[in-house]
């Protein structure tokens, strides 16, 4: 029976090691011992823990055991989890990771200053660090509707495995084949990667939304002028349209705007509902991604002249303390009026 | 760590005798008869052999079943008829037409037979032929002599060039071809890794004037000639035919697209990597026709990289014999960068760049090298403006991109060293893979890019043509690059002022790319911004009849030669630097 390896014990990290354990053996790795002992008590986050996974301290040994890990960690730890682990990896190993975040390491080694202009070769997607921190090229990521929430429970759902290689893709296919998990396959991985981790801004715009009791033309008005938001976005940091259209991109872009269950739309929802960005950001148990991917994609818009009324109006209540009912009356009145402009 | 710091301080030590009493570096292999190249020659008749059973294996396999394999010479064929009617060349065998007239007979009788479901002994017989028949042609042959003459005859004449303009020195030699051509990079790491293992290198290609300045370098190294894929078109002249075949250059036909052909060339560039023979690629394929540095590279030749090293663990065969000083079995990638001021063909280069963009994939195959009287004028050129020529060696890493330290071994950012072999394994066994080899192939491809990139040195002559063309496409936004370039003389001006502080605020932000390692800058792109502006105007200017940029007797700037200045101006595109005009 193989052993397969998870990175990182949040909700997501839990849900994708419950479904590989009806593969294999699991060793998922985490860092602070109260979630060790819920590993051990059998449950963790509302989700049970599968006999077939085995918590461990040590990331030495999950690279040791593991020849296929999935390191599922936010995107702010992990250049920092994958230094710690590249000592431990080696040229055969296959790293799937399933971080639906970016990083930006500007010139100065400084972090990104909200309404900074940058430039995209100082922006790294998940698998840039990957390949920068190590030696390992098998290299893939997975993304998708993915509710940890409802995978937990049980209910069929479907995911991306993307990569370069046909080695990973199938090996990840095993890995998490279930009956209740149907697993994809895409060669476009900038454009799978990107997919998952633009959505991100329309899930909290989509909170905004609920949290002012709006109703579904509103989403349904998010939903597609912000996919075409994310097209110009992905295609500027060199991605195709093609995965933005399939499970990674409006698959997951519906689910995340609809379910009240992801962070992003709970960040969301409170602003509208009147609390402040800090007292949510503050009280929130797991990052919340899209914060910061608004910050990057605003950054880029001031530098390549992205026309991105959503991302602007967003960012300006997440960054400049615009209230939301200033910025929706700037979404409603703005000069763009082409339908569908993403595709010309 | 501690391990690898001391190894390479031991390295460093032994590396800075091995300069003789002028500064030069003494030859890595003394004698000829050790060089790679030359024993690649004296085993031709083992060689040659070898590559047309593992040609012929390879064909086999790529077809995958009789009919396949069948229409593939069938395809083959078709395409040499065309060639013979419609491109013949000077250097063609005159059996040629003779050849392909009887495989043509053997094919339409091979078509009537049936074969149940196994390969013909009539097309078996028929790939052998053909397959014999370019890897005879293919198969270069190195000859001491014609080095030897052309390694002393070059560079004198090269000297003398230079010298021309400088009398007085002349004869006291010390004002060399040294002092104008900048060569950087870690040369004593190159030097070190040809001990160890094999040499590819890939430099970027502008001019045909670069593989006189790579051959130039290689003896500047005090390296072994490489083995390097010429054109066959080069074998028409007499002059180039003769050394072309005393240097060990095996001959490439590109007019021969077939896949027999193909697969052939790619076998014995797989074979000589793998057997240690040190190789140049100039993986663009062609010299870059709109003066970019190269954003994709030719494939097909880069993956024989990747089946060379993967034979080394799988196949070691071959090496002992090539170069048996070699100490291990790797092959070593090593990127090279070279810029000009102003280029001997931009001219040419970008007519057809211009003419070619717009028609779908029409192809210029027709390589026509300068005449020595456009050589003679550029190198006079070169001398009388004291203009320079940069050569950066990129660092040399493995064939997926890992950097290689002084011992030879690949090792990751900790300093680690990486087993490479565990690359081409699956559950620690050797797995045939062609889907994942030929993604390691555009890795490779991506990583060769990122260093022409990195170690491109910007000069004030690309700056400045990046500046105004820019600004000009500004200013005009309503045109496309067409309408640019067709912009009258008198809709060319810039003021200097504005020129003048786009130019700094360009030079400002590269040089914190530099500081970055994203770039490299020349000396003289440094200080004063008003000098740096002549420096580039006249750089440019010194080779063209209409010069790309000028300054008006107003004090703007100008354009006499839009082409060229887009030309010119291309060298600093992919660096994302539009925001700061």
């Amino acid at each position: 029976m193989p052993t397969y390896g998870v990175i990182g014990s949040g909700s997501f990290g839990t849900a994708i090691a419950n479904i590989l354990a009806e593969n294999g053996e699991v060793l998922v790795y985490m860092r602070r011992e109260e979630v060790m002992a819920n590993y051990k008590a059998g449950e963790h986050k509302g989700q049970k823990i599968n006999t077939k996974i085995t918590p461990t301290m040590d990331l030495q040994e999950v690279c040791e055991r593991a020849e296929l890990i999935f390191p599922i960690v936010s995107s702010k730890g992990f250049r920092n989890m994958m230094r710690q682990a590249a000592p431990f990896l080696k040229p055969n190993h296959i790293l799937i990771h399933g971080t639906k975040g970016l990083n930006v390491t500007m010139p100065d080694g400084k972090d990104l200053i909200a309404g900074q202009p940058v430039k995209k070769r100082y922006i790294r997607k998940m698998t840039d660090i990957i390949q920068e921190e190590s030696m390992v090229i098998k290299i893939g990521c997975i993304s998708g509707p993915n509710l940890a929430r409802e995978i937990a429970k049980g209910q069929p759902a479907a995911t991306v495995v993307s990569s370069r290689f046909n080695e990973v893709i199938e090996r990840g296919k095993t890995a998490l084949r279930s009956p209740r998990f149907r697993v994809y396959s895409s060669y476009d991985m900038a454009g799978v990667e990107l997919s998952g981790v633009l959505k991100n801004i329309m899930a909290i715009s989509s909170g905004i939304i609920g949290g002012l009791g709006l109703g579904e033309n509103t989403k349904a008005m998010l939903i597609s002028r912000g996919l075409g938001e994310m097209i110009k976005i992905g295609r500027c940091l060199g991605a195709s349209h093609r995965s933005f259209l399939g499970i990674a991109g409006v698959g997951d872009l519906v689910a995340t705007c609809s379910s009240p269950l992801s962070r992003n739309y709970t960040l969301g929802r409170r602003l509208a509902e009147g609390e402040s960005v800090s007292q949510v950001l503050d009280t929130m148990e797991e990052v919340v991604e899209g914060y910061n991917t608004v910050r990057i994609a605003k950054g880029l818009a001031i530098n390549y002249n992205l026309e991105l009324p959503i991302v602007e109006a967003l960012y300006s209540v997440l960054f400049e303390g615009s209230t939301i009912a200033d910025c929706m009356q700037q979404l409603m009145t703005n000069s763009l009026d082409v339908d569908a402009d993403f595709l010309e | 760590m501690e391990t690898i710091q001391s190894k390479t301080e031991e390295l460093a030590y032994t590396l800075s005798h091995e300069r003789d009493e002028h500064g030069h570096f003494v030859p890595v292999l003394e004698d000829l008869k050790d060089w790679p190249i030359y024993r690649l020659g004296k085993s031709r008749d083992t060689f040659v052999p070898k590559l047309i059973e593992r040609s012929i294996e390879q064909a086999h396999l790529m077809s995958g079943t009789p009919q396949k394999l069948h229409d593939q010479i069938a395809q083959a064929l078709y395409l040499e008829r065309i060639r013979i009617k419609h491109d013949p060349y000077k250097v063609d065998p005159p059996d040629d037409k003779k050849f392909w007239k009887s495989m043509n007979e053997r094919l339409v009788k091979s078509s009537l037979q049936n074969a149940n479901g196994e390969v013909l002994e009539a097309d078996a017989e028929m790939l052998s032929s053909i397959i014999s028949r370019y890897a005879h042609e293919i198969a270069g042959n190195f000859n001491p002599k014609t080095y030897r003459f052309a390694s002393k005859v070059l560079p004198m004449g090269f000297n003398r060039f230079l010298n021309a303009a400088n009398t007085k020195r002349f004869w006291s030699g010390k004002f060399g071809i040294r002092d104008r051509i900048k060569l950087t990079g870690p040369m004593e790491h190159v030097r070190e890794l040809s001990q160890k293992g094999t040499i590819l290198l890939t430099p970027t290609h502008f001019s045909n004037l670069d593989s006189v300045l790579i051959g130039w370098t290689l003896h500047q190294l005090g390296l072994p000639a490489f083995l390097y894929g010429a054109g066959l078109n080069l074998f028409n002249g007499q002059f180039f035919k003769y050394f072309m075949n005393g240097l060990g250059a095996y001959r490439v036909d590109r007019r021969k697209k077939n896949r027999l052909y193909i697969e052939t060339l790619k076998m014995y560039s797989r074979m000589t990597l793998r057997d240690g023979c040190h190789s140049l690629f100039f993986p663009g394929g062609t010299r870059a026709r709109d003066g970019q540095l190269e954003k994709r590279l030719k494939l097909g030749l880069l993956s024989t990289a990747i089946d060379a090293q993967r034979e080394c663990f799988t196949h070691p065969n071959g090496r002992q014999l090539t170069n048996p000083n070699a100490e291990n079995n790797r092959i070593y990638v090593v990127p090279m960068v070279i810029n000009y001021h102003f280029v001997l063909e931009a001219g040419g280069l970008i007519h057809q760049f211009l003419e070619k963009q717009g028609k779908d994939k029409y192809y210029i195959d027709k390589e026509i090298f300068p005449s020595r009287k456009a050589v003679l004028q550029f190198m006079q050129k070169f001398v009388g403006a004291k203009s320079e020529i940069f050569l950066s060696l990129g660092d040399p890493m493995d064939v997926f991109g890992n950097k290689v330290d002084l011992a030879g071994n690949s090792i990751d950012r900790n300093g680690n060293t990486i087993d490479i072999s565990n690359y081409f394994k699956t559950n620690g066994e050797f797995k045939t893979d062609l889907q994942r080899d030929s993604e390691y192939t555009k890795l490779l491809s991506e990583r060769i890019i990122d260093a022409f990139y990195k170690k491109n040195t910007v000069l004030s002559s690309h700056l400045v043509a990046y500046t105004a063309f820019n600004l000009l496409f500004r200013k005009h936004r309503r045109l496309d690059q067409y309408g640019v370039l067709r912009l009258p003389e008198d809709e060319r001006k810039i003021p200097y002022a504005q020129f003048a502080q786009v130019v700094e605020r360009l030079r400002d932000a590269l040089k914190v790319m530099a500081a970055n390692g994203e770039v490299q800058l020349a000396n003289h792109m440094h200080g004063d911004i008003d000098r740096l502006i002549q420096h580039g105007i006249y750089n440019l200017g010194v080779y063209h009849a209409k010069h790309p940029l000028v300054k008006t007797d107003s004090g703007d700037i100008s354009s006499e030669d839009m082409n060229l200045l887009f030309y010119y101006h291309n060298r600093l595109k992919g660096y994302d630097l539009q925001s700061y005009i």
